[in-house]
């Protein structure tokens, strides 16, 4: 049996290794396993998770070392437990379906964006662009985010307990977002529909994103959330909307709308 | 894209390892620029003017009458430091193409700058008495080695690796940026400039000599021009946030500081490490972690922030 790994391969450039062998090296107890990222690259860890999440049926995952590199835990599709020990870089957990993730560390730019449904809980800071194009699930970020957090956000929920940077809620479809600390200029701009909920300053509302009317809904919702993550009593929050004045709700086609004319 | 980074030690005493550290941060970049990598870096000042002069920009091998131009050029230079009435103590041939000359002048940096620029073909890449500007094609490893800096002992320094999209690929367009004229400046920049053409005139017509047609060149100069009207770096960073359009996230360092600044969109990254011995940033945690193998906390600054940190 050959049991020497091939030697990486990379592009012309050395930049990224077109072909990876699974490392295998995950030390598997029942249905937990664990696995140190130190010395792997991202396509061998992700492939590791992979190997115990669909082929052995693993429930429950720690990575450790994982060394803020960067599209760790993308794509995964399947019901399942993933803990990263320390930080990842950008796009940490995209696209996942499925799975409840928690990093003890920080997340660089990009995490959990087009996440379609579980839960992210990041107990660091997080980069600009967090929960981009988030379609469903809950991303908890336990320290302060970037810019543009949840942008063209069309479901779920974002909870940020430190502040957030401009254009948080930029141009987002759906879904909610509660910031207890400050949100940075240009909140909620161009907003289409969807909920932001802020508990300390805004330092300037973005076009068309207007106070809203707080509902019983409303505080049903934030105390469920804030229950479902241990989180405490939640602060006082001021709700924010779509003013709807920017664009026209008018579903009509150009050529159709002749036609009713 | 390009990757920035920057590192000062909170320990003063100049004796860290600051070019094996850079190499190391710039190596694990290299995704986000392959094209060329560039240092600067900074040792404790000394009573002296050190002057790294580049005679050619990598130009082919294969021409025979290379070696007698870069003689040529040579020469020219020694004498008109010597005409600008600076004093040689010592030229050390780093490579074919680049030389560091340590001279002996009390005059005014923009005039021996000048003189040495005036021979067709050289260009001064850093002056001052503590900063040494290297820069060159290829990824850190290869600069690193090929200039030796493992090394290279010093007290702060900053780093670029290069994915072009405004201006060639050559050294000259390469980063980190002498702050032209002004000793001891330097600049990198991750981002693009929008009203570039604006600020090259208007700097141009207060006669700064610009050596490339890359946007990030004005960041340099813009703020070595703010300094000599008096302003700090602080503050000079400070008003460059209104005066320059485009997405942008630089780092400038001085003898002894090293300071950060981001556009009002906040497009471009920086990650942040504060420790009690060091200062770190980069475009990527990764990088950090290049230096620093334990768990950190780390940070990415807000828009429109503006830090500096002394050394």
């Amino acid at each position: 049996m050959d049991t020497v790994a091939p030697p990486a391969r990379f592009d012309p450039r050395g930049l990224v290794e077109l072909d990876e062998r699974v490392p295998g090296t995950a030390e598997i107890d029942g249905d937990k396993a664990t696995f140190d990222a130190r010395e792997l690259t991202t396509r061998q860890i992700n492939l590791e998770l992979r190997r115990l999440i669909y082929d052995l049926g693993v429930h429950e995952v720690t990575v450790k070392n994982p060394g803020a590199k960067h599209s760790l835990g993308v794509a995964i599709l399947a019901r399942c437990r993933i803990t990263f020990e320390g930080s990842i870089g950008y796009f940490a957990c995209g696209l996942i379906d499925g799975p409840e993730v928690h990093i003890t560390g920080r997340v660089g730019w990009s995490a959990c964006e087009n996440m379609m449904s579980g839960v992210c809980v990041i107990d660091g800071n997080a980069g600009s662009l967090t929960a981009a194009a988030l379609r469903g699930g809950d991303v908890v970020i336990k320290g302060k985010v970037g810019a543009r957090t949840g942008i063209d956000q069309k479901g779920g929920t974002v909870i940020i307990l430190g502040d957030a940077g401009s254009m948080t809620g930029f141009m987002m479809q759906r879904g909610r977002q509660i910031i207890v600390g400050d949100a940075g200029h240009g909140l909620g701009d161009s907003m289409y529909d969807g909920t932001l909920y802020v508990g300390g300053k805004v330092a300037s509302l973005g076009i068309d994103c207007v106070p809203g009317d707080w509902t019983d809904a409303d505080t049903e919702f934030v105390n469920r959330k804030f229950s479902i993550y241990g989180l405490g009593d939640p602060p006082p929050l001021q709700k924010f909307v779509c003013g709807k004045k920017l664009y026209n709700y008018d579903q009509l086609e150009p050529s159709e709308r002749k036609l009713v004319l | 894209m390009c990757g920035i980074a920057g590192i000062i030690y909170r320990n003063g005493n100049g004796a860290h390892r600051l070019g094996a550290d850079m190499t190391r941060m710039l190596q694990s970049m290299k995704h986000r620029g392959p094209d060329s990598t560039g240092y600067a870096l900074y040792r404790r000042p000394t009573s002296e003017l050190i002057m790294r002069i580049k005679l050619a920009d990598g130009e082919a091998n294969g021409d025979i009458e290379y070696a007698d131009r870069l003689r040529h050029r040579r020469r020219e230079v020694e004498a008109r430091l010597r005409a600008a009435g600076a004093r040689i103590d010592s030229i050390e041939e780093i490579n074919d193409y680049t030389i560091a000359a340590t001279l002996d002048y009390d005059g005014e940096l923009k005039r021996v700058a000048d003189y040495v620029e005036s021979v067709p073909g050289a260009e001064v890449l850093s002056a001052g008495s503590a900063l040494e500007i290297i820069k060159d094609l290829g990824d850190a490893k290869t600069v690193g080695t090929s200039y030796k800096l493992d090394g290279y002992v010093g007290t702060h320094g900053i780093g670029h690796v290069r994915m072009a999209t405004e201006s060639d690929v050559d050294i000259s367009n390469a980063h980190p940026y002498w702050a032209y004229p002004f000793s001891d400046v330097a600049v990198v920049h991750n981002g693009q400039l929008t009203n570039y053409h604006q600020w090259r005139r208007r700097l141009e017509r207060m006669g700064h000599r610009f050596a490339s047609d890359c946007d990030s060149e004005i960041i340099a100069v813009y703020l070595a021009q703010k300094m000599q009207d008096g302003a700090s770096l602080e503050d000079a960073m400070r008003q460059s946030l209104d005066d320059l359009d485009g997405v942008f996230t630089y780092i400038c360092v001085s003898d002894d500081a090293l300071g950060m600044a981001k556009d009002e969109l906040a497009a471009k990254p920086l990650v942040l490490y504060e420790g009690d011995d060091m200062v770190v940033l980069a475009s990527e945690e990764m990088a950090i972690r290049a230096v620093i193998d334990r768990e950190i906390e780390t940070y990415d600054p807000y828009e429109s922030e503006v830090m500096v940190w002394t050394r």
